[in-house]
């Protein structure tokens, strides 16, 4: 039976035919309606892979909108909560916005062409948000997550790897910075991004050219030990790099069911993102600017480095009296570091005044028996894992 | 004359009868329920008409059937097990459609199809009336309050009502803005409220659909939004919204809850209609049955609608005659018919694509509100729709029971549907041309569709009040608007299952909350039964 091509299934990205050839596991699941790798063979190796070489990853699934128009680079300003009035051609900026109450929507990349066109790249849906703030601006919102391919090489040696594959001078791009290449005819955009907080890029191409780059930046990082790597790796890496993950680290507003589970960026962790004394307005800038006067925020989320090796997931977080205090929204025990970390969302002042005495209640699962572990918890940087090579230029080459 | 004495009286075979029956019977009373038909179940029946094909022929499927009553009357034990829907779709002219599965990124995905934007809001939508949902669902399970009374029990009630509306335990609390949504949402029409989120006609129409079936409101009514959140706050194992199949139909609800019932000693007598309940001194005292029985109780709970317990089978003298006017003010109109039919093989959908879990669940052909008003209009002439709306599944799909393998039963639930057909009334040829019409309309979207038919029973509002005794063949047993709802349903002062006769008491979808099989109105009565009469009560409801 051929399968009606209006039926429809979770969607495949352009790398699909490649990405299930790389596959030993066969293991997928849903990212924003398509179908995506979990994991390849061995998340452990997966992860290895962008600590120690090149590690490439399907992106294509995450939403990609395109803002064009006179006043594209003002609505992107007002939308957001950073001051972006001095943003540059061909850079790109880590964004949080929020609604009306100031509460975060999302997180994401906002790229910059030129003063009339951007691409923002984010978790959740906004396209409807995008159009009705986008009201009384000279602007045109069009969703191109289905239009361009994208792939995550990140890892010491992409840098190298990605030259290989025809990039010319990529080492002196520096971090947030984009540039324009073409390669084999087709046009390709190589940012210096990632989610894995460490030495990265990350490539944005027509689908039709999707395959073709595959295979090429497989055959550059041949001898550069290189792997496809999958959610479970990126998993790792993000909590080591302390990025934080909606949905799962905080609770979109546009998202939450509950009304008390919406966030401020003050609670998330997030305060530095917020330019208040920005001159323009921006959507949640009274709510914000209030919350600050009043000092009303109620939460805080930090980076918890835990006793003992096993992971706290999940995990309430006390104080020495017992009292529920938070709980862990990310857990890992790190590879690179050894240490048990985890990011956790807490009721003030415990994360900001209050560092001491806190404590995890950890269920580790031992053969169809929970231990229970009472683990002393200290108030760490969110930033785990920073390596200098991250932000080096040139970028590190192995040539 | 036999002189039947027991501890209750419960007067109709209904879910709602059988379940108030059950609790009552497990909490150690003696309970006979009086049937007037020779089967049991009311309107959630399963019956053989034809050789070889079960149908559903009331009620078809199953989402708002309280898991706290399944799991107290162990309807498990008894046969009952719920399978889940897959899909619905709505089908086009055009030769496309319209779908919604059990994933939601698949949902998301088929709505992108027709809108981009929609599809988008379509996460929006589902989360506000998720949220609609949990506020609502604590209050389905409490006894409404009496706003104006003083008694400490109302005023801790009001409290209580008042905190879940606020969604104190479900959602730890609303906003002001969230607060404001819900009284928006109890009185707006479907059509203005999903205007609020939706561009395409085919996205509004198939959301639709759930706001008008069985009620006598159109699309641009005011409260028809309510109509839509009663439809979707029911569950299948935690999935808000869910509908699914009862297994061997919704006949197998009210089998299971008999089993349950004779287990713990209850006795149900079919062919029993009551004609009247006999009071002495102002109390309820008996019931008496049209082959000359009586019945002697302490307790009379009704499983009538509310127009017959008080307008026919009480004397209208023993009622007080402001509570009399206001029985015969409540809103209880027909608006619907049904077919159900023993098909020899399925029938192909040529615009859902074979294999399509889409085409697992209820399937349409309504393309926009302005159709679906425009089959308003014509009930509200006194016609049955020409273009109506239709809520069309064929459980055998997932249901191995109800017709051999290979062969399939399908049910076609039909809006709108006058009780007061203009021109004459019904008649068997008028009823049998209106089901050609219903035929002729599915065929148009299915070719082989009617050299498939080897059965099929047409229902009109009339049948549904002559066989299975809902008034004007209204299925919920009552309008489901504000002015008929929560402390307003039945009858303002009398929202607490009690009534104005001393001893008699009344358990159907006429009281909160409301209509649809539930069985919370049942189990809420025989709370307040038990209250009245001291008997200690245990369970995961109460």
């Amino acid at each position: 039976m051929t399968q009606d091509l209006r039926y429809s299934a979770l969607k495949k990205t352009p790398f699909h035919s490649k990405t299930s050839m790389a596959s030993r596991t066969n293991k997928y699941y849903n990212w924003n309606g398509y179908t995506v790798p979990t994991e390849y063979s061995t998340t452990e190796l997966e992860y290895t892979a962008a600590r120690n070489g090149t590690s490439v990853m399907d992106l294509t699934p995450m939403g990609k909108y395109e803002i064009t128009g006179d006043h594209a680079h003002r609505f992107v300003d007002y939308l957001v909560t950073r001051d972006l009035s001095e943003m540059k051609d061909n850079t790109v900026a880590y964004i949080i916005w929020c609604n009306e109450d100031g509460k975060v929507i999302d997180d994401g990349t906002i790229f910059k062409f030129s003063s009339t066109k951007f691409m923002l790249c984010c978790a959740v849906k906004i396209y409807n948000w995008l159009n009705d703030s986008a009201y009384g601006f000279d602007v045109s919102i069009s969703d191109v997550t289905d239009t361009i391919a994208a792939l995550a090489i990140q890892g010491p040696t992409s840098c190298s790897t990605l030259k290989k594959f025809g990039a010319e001078d990529l080492e002196k791009l520096k971090p947030f910075e984009m540039r324009e290449y073409k390669i084999d005819g087709f046009d390709i955009l190589i940012s210096r991004t990632g989610f894995t907080g460490d030495l990265g890029y990350e490539l944005w191409t027509d689908p039709k050219n999707a395959e073709a780059t595959w295979d090429n930046i497989e055959i550059a990082g041949k001898e550069l030990k290189l792997r496809p790597f999958g959610m479970h790796a990126l998993e790792m890496t993000r909590i080591e790099a302390g990025f934080i993950q909606t949905n799962t680290d905080f609770m979109a507003a546009e998202d939450s069911l509950r009304p008390t589970r919406m966030r401020s960026p003050y609670e998330i962790g997030m305060g530095w993102l917020v330019h208040l004394n920005k001159n323009s307005y921006f959507v949640g800038k009274k709510a914000l600017k209030k919350e600050k006067e009043e000092s009303t925020t109620e939460r805080c989320l930090v980076g918890l480095d835990i006793d003992g090796d096993k992971p706290a997931h999940g995990s309430v977080i006390y104080n020495s009296k017992k009292e529920d205090i938070g709980i862990v929204t990310a857990a890992l025990w790190s590879p690179i570091m050894k240490k048990n970390i985890a990011l956790a969302s807490l009721k003030r002042p415990y994360g900001i005044k209050i560092k001491e005495n806190i404590f995890a209640e950890i269920y580790h699962p031992e053969e169809l028996e929970y231990r229970k572990i009472w683990a002393r918890c200290k108030v760490v940087k969110r930033q785990f894992f920073n390596p200098e090579r991250r932000n080096k230029v040139p970028a590190d080459l192995y040539e | 004359m036999p002189k039947n004495t027991h501890d209750v009286i419960v007067v109709g075979a209904g879910h709602n009868g059988l379940t108030a029956a059950s609790y009552m019977a497990k909490a150690g009373l003696d309970v006979v329920v009086l049937e007037k038909n020779d089967w049991i179940g009311g309107a959630a029946v399963s019956r053989e008409l034809y050789p070889g094909w079960k149908y559903s022929n009331c009620s078809y499927v199953c989402s708002l059937l309280r898991p706290e009553i399944m799991r107290d009357l162990e309807l498990y034990k008894y046969g009952l097990q719920i399978i889940p829907y897959e899909g619905s779709a709505t089908m086009m002219k055009n030769g496309d459609y319209y779908t919604h599965y059990h994933d939601h990124d698949m949902t998301i995905n088929s709505i992108r199809r027709h809108s981009h934007k929609d599809a988008e809001a379509y996460e929006r939508y589902s989360r506000d009336v998720l949220r609609q949902c949990k506020i609502i669902k604590p209050l389905l399970k409490m006894t409404p309050p009496d706003l104006t009374s003083f008694k400490p029990k109302d005023l801790f009630g009001a409290l209580e009502f008042a905190k879940h509306f606020a969604a104190k335990d479900e959602l730890d609390g609303l906003g002001e803005k969230e607060i404001y949504d819900t009284i928006r949402f109890y009185t707006m029409s479907i059509r203005d409220y999903l205007e609020e989120y939706f561009e395409s006609e085919i996205t509004k129409a198939h959301l639709a659909g759930s706001a008008i079936i069985g009620t006598a409101l159109g699309p641009c009514s005011p409260g028809s939004a309510y109509v839509l959140l009663h439809h979707y706050m029911g569950e299948v194992d935690g999935s808000v919204g869910s509908w699914g199949y009862a297994r061997g139909g919704m006949g197998s609800i009210t089998q299971a809850m008999m089993g349950c019932l004779k287990d713990h000693g209850g006795e149900v007598k079919p062919s029993s209609e009551v004609t009247n309940v006999i009071t002495k001194n102002g109390k309820a005292i008996g019931v008496a049955t049209q082959n000359g029985d009586e019945y002697y109780a302490k307790k009379i709970v009704s499983n009538l609608d509310v127009k017959r317990t008080f307008l026919k089978i009480t004397e209208e003298k023993d009622l007080p005659d402001d509570f009399v006017r206001s029985v015969k003010n409540f809103k209880i109109r027909g608006s619907s018919g049904k077919l159900n039919i023993a098909l020899d093989a399925l029938p192909d959908f040529p615009c859902i694509p074979e294999g399509d879990p889409g085409g697992g669940g209820d399937m349409h052909f309504t393309e926009t509100i302005e159709e679906m008003e425009g089959a308003y209009d014509d009930w509200k002439r006194g016609e049955w729709s020409r273009n109506p709306y239709v809520d069309m599944c064929i459980p055998s799909k997932s249901d191995p029971t109800m017709a051999e393998p290979g062969k399939h039963y399908m049910s076609v639930f039909i809006q709108y549907v006058p009780f007061n057909l203009a021109n004459g009334g019904w008649n068997e040829e008028r009823k049998q041309e209106f089901g050609r019409h219903i035929v002729d309309c599915i065929s148009e979207f299915s070719p082989n569709f009617k050299d498939l038919i080897n059965h099929y029973e047409v229902r009109t509002p009339l049948e549904l009040e002559n066989e299975v005794g809902l008034t004007e063949g209204n299925i919920f047993q009552g309008e489901l608007t504000m002015d008929q709802l929560m402390f307003n349903r039945p009858v303002p002062g009398y929202a607490q299952y009690r009534t104005p006769l001393k001893n008699m008491y009344i358990c159907s979808s006429s009281t909160h909350p409301g209509g649809g099989v539930m069985g919370a109105p049942g189990a809420n009565a025989a709370r307040e039964v038990l209250l009245d009469m001291n008997v200690p009560q245990k369970g995961n409801y109460y």
